[in-house]
């Protein structure tokens, strides 16, 4: 095999520009690397509007760089690649049908029976506890118990590449603690290589082995850093951790200016 | 809040019980009064007219309730002028419903599949704009040279006048659809006639059946002016009658039935759209109220 070698992501000089609705160009992403390996947990964290979101969708295929070389397991993205589950940070799961028809949905799509699907889908409904609640519509349900479907609709398809946008930055702090937890939970064993995107840096540190700080936008990576945390991780206890707030300093002393000028930028627009 | 907790089925009546047992009876009192309120005016509104009709206005030009009543009743225990009503009935629904089925599903597809790509949306746009402007119900006297007296004229305006309707819903409700659910789907592996059919259709289906509500109404009102333009059968051609005849209870009698043919149809699509529509979150129409 060659999964040691070749890392699972990896992005190379990649840019994305987006012509805007007053026919100027947007850059988004300049002259982004990034390679994430088999298994690994990253976190990309930056100031709230600078393109991280971008950086997902040129990995997952549904759109394409403007230059630049990006790759999963190897291969040049065209479409959407084999193997990548997806996370978005607006729920996206079908009003219209129930917890166990949402989450059965990715299995249907790839083929599977309905009861076969079914099936599938009511093992992971369970192991995001919410057994019980099959036959809820989300309407029913509170926004932690939304994202818990999102999250089982994204893992029953069991990709080798998770890729999340601020899943829960909508929730409020102790549903996000708790939320923190069962993604650890869920994706510890697996084996599946996570791209983390947040603006919270406590987030990023909590979860992944190692954080990737953006510039503000344009896009790119100004530095990375290992969190040498151990595992397994307690989500809520860590960060009281002396090791944990060594590692917080030292990243957010790199954070810090791209948000510092964000934020000018901001309040220049609003002057 | 703290209240004593009652064991179940305690039978010791608690505050709360009182409160909840009041607010029923008050709920009940409102219903009982509302409902009274509105058969007053009904009573107040038929009185007047028969009243006035009676003792002040010409019951030739504005005839009166007694008169429609009576009409009414001799059409259904007797004849009309064409034949049973229930032909007449049967004719215009008839008509109704073929062009209401005919146009609900040809303004369906058409509007999703224009709502679905760009391109095409964004060549049509100016002859879709021009043909909605066009006065469609001038198109009912065409459909009578073009299909002649029988059924289809009928059809064929009733299905115009649905297919607008119903077109412009489904186009708009395809556009509408969440791009991060067509984005999550095309992830979790759906290809584009599973995204249409799992994503698109479902989306716009709160879209389609808006429209069709109103839609039923048109059907009517397509096969009546149809019937009106020329027609051997049909509640139309009873009313065209009944003007032709100065026969203003006749005009009033028939408008009464299509009416309650409208209600009727306005109840069914209520009940399919509610079986349809069950995953949408209960509209509370309920208030609280200040006891």
């Amino acid at each position: 095999m060659t999964s040691e070698t070749v890392p699972v992501i990896e992005l190379v000089g990649a840019t994305k520009r987006f012509r805007s609705a007053s026919g100027g160009v947007h850059t988004a992403v300049r002259d982004l690397d990034l390679t994430v390996a088999a298994g690994e947990f990253v976190a990309v964290v930056g100031p709230t509007g600078c393109g991280k979101s971008t950086t997902l969708s040129l990995v997952s295929g549904l759109e394409p760089p403007s230059h630049g070389r990006v790759a999963v397991n190897g291969r040049e993205v065209t479409g959407i690649p084999e193997g990548v589950g997806y996370m978005f940070q607006a729920d996206a799961v079908l009003p219209w049908r129930s917890v166990l028809d949402n989450v059965a949905l990715g299995p249907r799509y790839r083929g599977a029976t309905s009861s076969e699907a079914r099936d599938r889908a009511r093992d992971w409904v369970g192991r995001v506890g919410l057994g019980g609640f099959e036959d809820y519509y989300p309407h029913q349900l509170s926004g932690g118990m939304r994202k818990r479907v999102a999250l089982a609709q994204t893992l029953v398809n069991e990709p080798r590449i998770l890729l999340m946008d601020e899943p829960f930055s909508a929730l409020d702090v102790q549903t996000r603690g708790l939320m923190q937890a069962e993604l650890l939970r869920l994706w510890s064993g697996t084996g599946a290589a996570v791209v983390f995107v947040t603006h919270d840096l406590e987030e990023a540190l909590v979860l992944a082995d190692r954080v990737a700080v953006m510039t503000a936008g344009p896009a790119t990576v100004k530095q990375v850093f290992d969190v040498r945390l151990p595992r397994p991780r307690d989500a809520e206890e860590i960060r009281l951790t002396s090791g944990f707030l060594d590692v917080y300093r030292e990243v957010w002393e790199s954070l810090r200016e791209e948000v510092q000028i964000t934020r000018e930028r901001m309040s220049g627009r609003v002057a | 809040m703290s209240h004593d907790v009652a064991l179940p089925g305690s039978a010791a009546p608690t505050d709360e019980d009182f409160a909840v047992s009041s607010a029923r009876a008050a709920v009940r009192r409102r219903k009982l009064t509302v409902t009274g309120v509105r058969l007053l005016l009904v009573a107040v509104w038929l009185g007047s007219w028969e009243l006035s009709a009676t003792y002040l206005i010409d019951p030739f030009y504005y005839s009166k309730p007694s008169a429609i009543g009576g009409k009414l009743v001799d059409w259904f225990t007797r004849t009309t002028a064409f034949g049973s009503i229930w032909t007449q009935i049967s004719y215009t629904l008839q008509e109704a419903v073929a062009g209401f089925v005919l146009g609900g599903v040809a303004g369906v597809l058409l509007g999703i599949v224009l709502g679905r790509s760009r391109f095409v949306a964004d060549v049509l746009a100016p002859f879709i704009k021009a043909a909605n402007a066009i006065p469609r119900i001038v198109l009912a006297s065409l459909f009578v040279i073009w299909f002649g007296l029988g059924m289809s004229s009928k059809i064929a305006t009733a299905f115009i006048l649905v297919f607008f309707a119903v077109f412009f819903n489904a186009f708009q409700g395809a556009r509408e659809v969440d791009r991060g659910l067509v984005n999550n789907a095309r992830i979790l592996g759906a290809g584009r006639a599973q995204i249409l059919w799992t994503i698109v259709v479902p989306s716009a289906t709160s879209w389609i059946l808006a429209s069709l509500h109103s839609a039923f109404g048109f059907a009517i009102i397509g096969a009546v002016v149809g019937e009106y333009s020329g027609a051997d059968k049909g509640l139309g051609l009873l009313i065209n009658n009944a003007q032709g005849t100065f026969d203003s209870a006749g005009i009033y009698a028939g408008m009464i039935i299509i009416t309650l043919i409208a209600l009727v149809a306005e109840w069914l699509l209520t009940l399919l759209e509610r079986r349809l529509l069950r995953w949408r979150p209960a509209v509370s129409g309920s208030h609280d109220v200040q006891i």
